[in-house]
This record gives structure tokens, C-alpha cells and sequence, in this order.
């Protein structure tokens, strides 16, 4: 059995290719489905990519038949099998392979394509470790921590001076997209939106139903600003709307101004007074800069921790190509061991049931402890050296190919 | 037997502070091996401090050496109860450097060694000093807070670009922390300073340790007052901690004048 894989992403192909082999979960479910005739197929499909990881015994057809399910001949694609194709899912679970490295959202995708594919052990155990190693980089590297948006990083700067964002109440101004992208952030680290404030008041009211908020005149501005921890500004206002003069005293509370608005809301003096953190435009785009670059620097720690469990996946997918030939082995001893026995039944008479438990019990030993070694040997060598030690094994023992071994076990049951 | 319980301790201390100098530039699996620092550190000095005790027929830290060594273990001990929380790493980078220095000072000053031989009563220099040193290791550590906050509240004022590079506890948490420690060290301390002057001889001069000690306890108490009474915040506050925290180094270091002597 070989695990192929047959894709595309964001990396080869534009959003008009990738977005005609794009599929909702349900219609990802019935593809995989369909692909997988008597073998295994999980489809994920994503806005950024659209793979199919399929495992059959004819790895052409299994690709071939990928490619077409996937437009090959119209859209870009890219084909992997076996380690590859493991060390592919495991860097795209880890979110190495997303547009910002370290991105929380793909493991989830992951996992839900996973539930809703055609599974069995082979890609039950590949998607498992995928999950696992998704998990296993975000715990061991920062890759995920710091934000990856303008709207997030102002959250993130918020939580650095406020720490814990629940009783933060949350004053917007202006009612527009960038204000309620902010508010969202805000409100996913638990803060409070407490006011809207508009200059087209209908807009606040719209923005403050959003939020379970108040939706205050624009000219009460500065009296809300006496109860807010933290102000977000984005109107398309030609001169700044808030002064040094407007921020009341805040004995001894923090005030976090978020500016998002080019030209500035806020009058840069603002930042002068103690307590007042301001931050506009370019300095969020600045710390969302650096910490895009800081997960980069962490994508090369998370890959060390991919490569290692691709290495482990693919001496476990190594294994699974001798267990025929340790079936067949173990097979024939057992007979051996029970033909023998039968052969001195006559001889053995005399005894009890109990003396008979314990000759077949010395005998199972007995044959359990010369095949240990060998076996222990194979799958070591399966791993390291491929298949040449089984058919050597083959040879030696005197067992049947893996087809006819098959073939006979099933007609046995 | 001492001996061999010293290293290992200055060991450990010493490999906390250069990891967590490592976690500060990339945070992760140096952050954990500074924690464990931390921890087997301050268990082998406190294995250090008991076989000291047992040796001794008197209080042992009655030296200058000495009580920098029960100090070292006061301050880390008082940084084990909540410092080795990931955000708090970057605390341990000003802790653990200087409790690493100051242990080795104190083994340089033979306060591992021995004690000298006091006039006073072991019960009366377990209450004195061993308070007085726990006030003192509390207030450290509410410098070191002050510290980190001042730091933070700068990089944000800057607006720098790496400011959430460092994993640092919030300012609001900060601030709230090095109140609280010296709302907790205080009392601790006020306690040793009273045992101090039951035990002052009737007519015997105030030595400038007391004076000094005086002090100290009088600017981190209108420090309390300022804070919890007048609404004093941010920047001010840290600044008053740090100038109390001036007083308890110039303490530390008048401190082999012969207080006990």
C-alpha cells in the first residue's frame, strides 16, 4: 500500500485555478468517498489549498485518478508519495505551508477533512500525527504568538498593558469596517465594547447592535472618554477629532489609543501624557512586521520538529510492509508446533489436562522465543534498508508471497 | 559536606541566569531549563543553609557573609512562589544573575564557611535578622518588579516594534505585583526592625544601620501610603520602589560594619 498525494496551493496556482477544485466539506466527504474504491482517501480542501491524500496498492492509478478528480490537465499540481507526501501534511497541519506561518485555523480544516474521509489505518495514523505534530510545534515554538494583523496586534498591545482584557470597556470611533474589525479583536480577548460613537449616527447605532453596545453622540466624545480603557479611531475625519486637551485625567488608569485612521485621528501629542499609550497605523504595521518576521524565525525550529516525525512516520509506514511476512512466518511455526503435537498425540495419552496445557504451553514458548529475534530484525531492517531483508526472510523461511498468503488466510476463515 | 552542597547550588543559579538570557532572545525550551535552574538551585541551598545550622552551635548568619547567603535564598525562594510562570521569565533574567553573584560573594566572604561568634542569643537573631532578611528579600524582588516595569512601560511608550517579542506580564499586573510585595514585605520587615530595638541596650548609640534601616522602612512606608492612599501609579511608583530599593543596597553593604559586633 502507498500513500500518494496529488494537490494544489496557493504556492502553485492563482485563486481562479485553485478556486474551480475548491470543495465545501460535504462534497470534500463524497470525493474522497468516491476515490477511495477499496482503499483509503481524505480530501482538504481550503481557500488556500485543495489535496487529496489517497493510499492503495497502485499508486499510479490512485494518482491518476486524483489528478483527474483535481483537473489535472487545466489546473497546476502537485504530486507526492509516501515520506513526502507525510512530511507535506505535517508542515501544512503545523501551518509551515500557510500564507502567515503558524496560522491557528488550518489544524482545525485539517482535522475536519480528516473526520469526514474515507479512513483507514494508514491515514488514520497519518492524520493523527499530523494533528499531533500541528499541536506539538504551536506548544514548542512561538510560532503562533504573536499576530499576524493589524487588528490583532492591536489587541495583542492592549493585553500587554492591561493584561487580562475582561472589565476593559472598548470606546469606536467612527463606525466603519477597520473599527469593527478592531472591536472583534478586542472582544475575542474578552473586553468590553461598551460605546459606539459616530458622526453619522445611524452608523453607530448599526456598529453598537453588533456589540451589545451604546451608541452615543459624537459630541459627547469627550465625557466618554473619562470611563473607557481603551479608545479605537478610525473616521475618515481630514483634522485629528481628539486632543491632548480632551483626554481627562485618568489618575493613575492606563489609557490604550489605538489610531487607525490615515490622516491620524488623534493628536499625537496625546502620547505625551502619562498613562497614555497611543498607537497609530504605521506603528502597528510595524509590530505586525516584526512579529511576522519572529514567526519565520520559529518556522525553522518548527521545521527540525516536522522533519524528526516525518522520519517517524515513515519507519512506521516501513514497518507495515513486513507484517505479511511476519504473519506468514509466525503462521507457519504454528502449524509446525501443532503438526508435531498431533503427530505424538498417541504418545502423549497418558497425560492430564494439565500436563497437556503445559506442553502447549513450552512449545508456544519455545517458538515465540526463536522467532523474537528475527522479527525484531525485520522491522528494524524494513526501516532502515527497505524491503531486500524480507524477501531474503522470504527466502530463508520458506513463505509464500504476500498475495498468496492472503489469498490462503482468507480462504481459511 | 558544605562544601559540596556550595557548588552545586552556585551551579544551578548560574545555569538559570544564562538560560533565561537565552529564553529572552528566543523563548522556549532555554525558559524551561532556567526554571529548573531555579528550582534544584534553591533546594541544594536550602540543603546548604540546614547543614550549615546543624554544624553551627549558634545562629550561623550573623556575618555580613552569612546573611548574604540566607538573603540569596530568601530573594529566590520569594521568586520560586510565582516567578517561574512563562510571563515572568524575563524577571528571572534580573533575579538570578544577581542571586548567582551574590552567593558567589558571599562563599568569596566566607559566609558558607562558618559564623563568627555573636553576644546575642540565637532565639533573638532568628527573629531579627531572619525578618529583617525576609523584608529585605521582599523588597528586592519588588525592586526587580519596579524594574521590568519600567522597561515595558518604555518600550510601549516608544511604540518599538519588538515590544511583544518579550514575553513580559502586563504593566497593570506589574504594577500590581511590586504594590502588593511591598505591601506584604513591610509589615515582615517592621517585624525584625522591632525585634531589633526590644533587644537595644539600654543607652547603647544608634548605630548608622539602624538609621539606615529607619529609613528604608520610612520611604517604602510613604511609598504605601502614597500608593494605596494618594492613588500613586505607574512610573512614580516604580520609581519610589526603586529609590527604597537603594537604601536596602546601601544596608546590605554597611552590613559588615560590625552591626553585631
Amino acid at each position: 500500500m502507498s500513500l500518494v498525494l496529488v494537490g494544489t496551493s496557493h504556492r502553485l496556482s492563482p485563486v481562479e485555478e485553485r478556486e474551480r477544485v475548491a470543495f465545501d466539506l460535504a462534497g470534500a466527504a463524497a470525493l474522497a468517498r468516491g476515490l477511495a474504491l477499496e482503499g483509503e482517501a481524505v480530501c482538504l480542501s481550503t481557500c488556500n489549498r485543495t489535496e487529496l491524500y489517497l493510499v492503495d496498492p497502485d499508486p499510479e492509478a490512485a494518482e491518476a485518478r486524483a489528478s483527474k478528480a483535481l483537473l489535472g490537465e487545466e489546473v497546476e499540481l502537485y504530486r507526492m508519495t509516501d515520506e513526502a507526501a507525510a512530511l507535506h501534511l505535517f508542515r501544512v497541519a503545523a501551518g509551515l505551508d500557510s500564507l502567515v506561518p503558524g496560522e491557528g485555523e488550518i489544524l482545525g480544516q485539517v482535522r475536519d477533512a480528516f473526520e469526514a474521509g474515507a479512513r483507514g489505518p494508514v491515514l488514520d495514523r497519518l492524520f493523527r500525527e499530523a494533528l499531533r505534530v500541528g499541536k506539538k510545534v504551536r506548544t514548542e515554538t512561538a510560532i503562533n504568538e504573536s499576530p499576524a494583523s493589524v487588528s490583532s496586534a492591536a489587541a495583542a498591545l492592549a493585553q500587554q498593558v492591561f493584561g487580562d482584557l475582561s472589565g476593559c470597556r472598548v470606546l469606536l470611533v467612527g463606525a466603519g469596517e477597520v473599527s469593527e474589525l478592531a472591536a472583534r479583536a478586542l472582544a475575542a480577548r474578552g473586553a468590553t465594547i461598551a460605546a459606539v460613537t459616530s458622526r453619522t449616527q445611524a452608523n453607530a447605532e448599526k456598529l453598537a447592535d453588533a456589540f451589545d453596545a451604546r451608541a452615543v453622540p459624537f459630541a459627547g466624545l469627550g465625557s466618554e472618554l473619562e470611563h473607557a480603557d481603551v479608545v479605537v479611531s478610525s473616521t475618515s475625519s481630514a483634522e485629528p477629532i481628539l486632543s491632548r486637551e480632551q483626554v481627562p485625567d485618568r489618575k493613575g488608569r492606563p489609557l490604550f489609543v489605538i489610531d487607525l485612521a490615515v490622516p491620524r485621528d488623534v493628536d499625537p501629542a496625546v502620547a505625551e501624557l502619562e498613562d497614555c499609550y497611543l498607537y497609530d497605523i504605521d506603528d502597528l504595521q510595524a509590530v505586525v512586521r516584526e512579529s511576522l518576521s519572529g514567526r519565520r524565525r520559529e518556522a525553522e525550529r518548527a521545521e527540525a520538529i516536522v522533519e524528526h516525525e516525518a522520519e517517524r512516520f515513515r519507519d512506521w509506514q516501513a514497518s507495515l510492509r513486513v507484517v505479511p511476512a511476519i504473519a506468514s512466518l509466525r503462521e507457519r511455526a504454528e502449524s509446525i508446533r501443532s503438526g508435531e503435537l498431533a503427530k505424538a498425540e498417541g504418545r502423549l495419552e497418558g497425560l492430564s489436562e494439565s500436563e497437556r496445557r503445559t506442553v502447549e504451553s513450552i512449545t508456544t514458548q519455545i517458538v515465540n522465543k526463536l522467532l523474537h529475534v528475527p522479527i525484531v530484525r525485520l522491522k528494524q531492517a524494513a526501516a532502515a534498508e527497505g524491503s531486500g531483508y524480507v524477501e531474503v526472510a522470504k527466502d530463508l523461511f520458506g513463505l509464500p508471497d504476500d498475495e498468496n498468503a492472503d489469498s490462503r488466510r482468507k480462504s481459511r476463515k | 559536606m558544605v562544601e559540596l552542597l556550595f557548588w552545586p547550588a552556585l551551579l544551578a543559579y548560574g545555569e538559570a541566569a544564562v538560560a533565561y538570557a537565552g529564553d529572552a532572545r528566543r523563548p522556549g525550551s532555554m525558559g524551561r531549563l532556567a526554571t529548573w535552574g531555579v528550582r534544584i538551585g534553591w533546594l541544594v541551598q536550602t540543603a546548604l543553609l540546614v547543614a550549615q545550622a546543624a554544624r553551627a552551635a549558634a545562629f550561623p548568619w550573623d556575618t555580613w557573609a552569612g546573611s548574604l547567603n540566607l538573603f540569596v535564598w530568601l530573594v529566590v525562594g520569594a521568586y520560586l512562589i510565582w516567578g517561574c510562570k512563562p510571563r515572568f521569565r524575563l524577571l528571572g533574567l534580573v533575579v538570578m544573575p544577581l542571586a548567582a553573584l551574590l552567593l558567589a560573594i558571599s562563599y568569596a566572604a566566607g559566609g558558607v564557611a562558618g559564623s563568627g561568634r555573636s553576644g546575642y542569643s540565637t532565639l533573638f537573631l532568628v527573629g531579627h535578622v531572619g525578618f529583617v532578611l525576609a523584608g529585605f528579600a521582599g523588597l528586592t524582588l519588588a525592586a526587580a518588579l519596579a524594574l521590568l516595569y519600567l522597561w515595558q512601560e518604555r518600550e510601549l511608550k516608544r511604540r518599538s516594534p519588538t515590544v511583544l517579542r518579550f514575553r513580559a506580564p502586563s504593566l497593570v499586573t506589574l504594577e500590581s505585583l511590586f504594590g502588593r510585595t511591598v505591601a506584604y514585605s513591610l509589615p515582615v520587615l517592621t517585624l525584625g526592625m522591632a525585634a531589633g530595638f526590644a533587644r537595644l541596650r539600654h543607652g547603647s548609640q544608634l548605630d548608622p544601620l539602624i538609621v539606615l534601616t529607619v529609613l528604608t522602612w520610612a520611604v517604602f512606608g510613604a511609598f504605601l501610603v502614597l500608593r494605596f492612599g494618594a492613588g500613586w501609579h505607574g512610573r512614580r511608583a516604580a520609581y519610589t520602589t526603586l529609590a527604597g530599593f537603594a537604601f536596602v543596597v546601601a544596608l546590605q553593604l554597611s552590613l559588615h560594619m560590625g552591626h553585631f559586633a
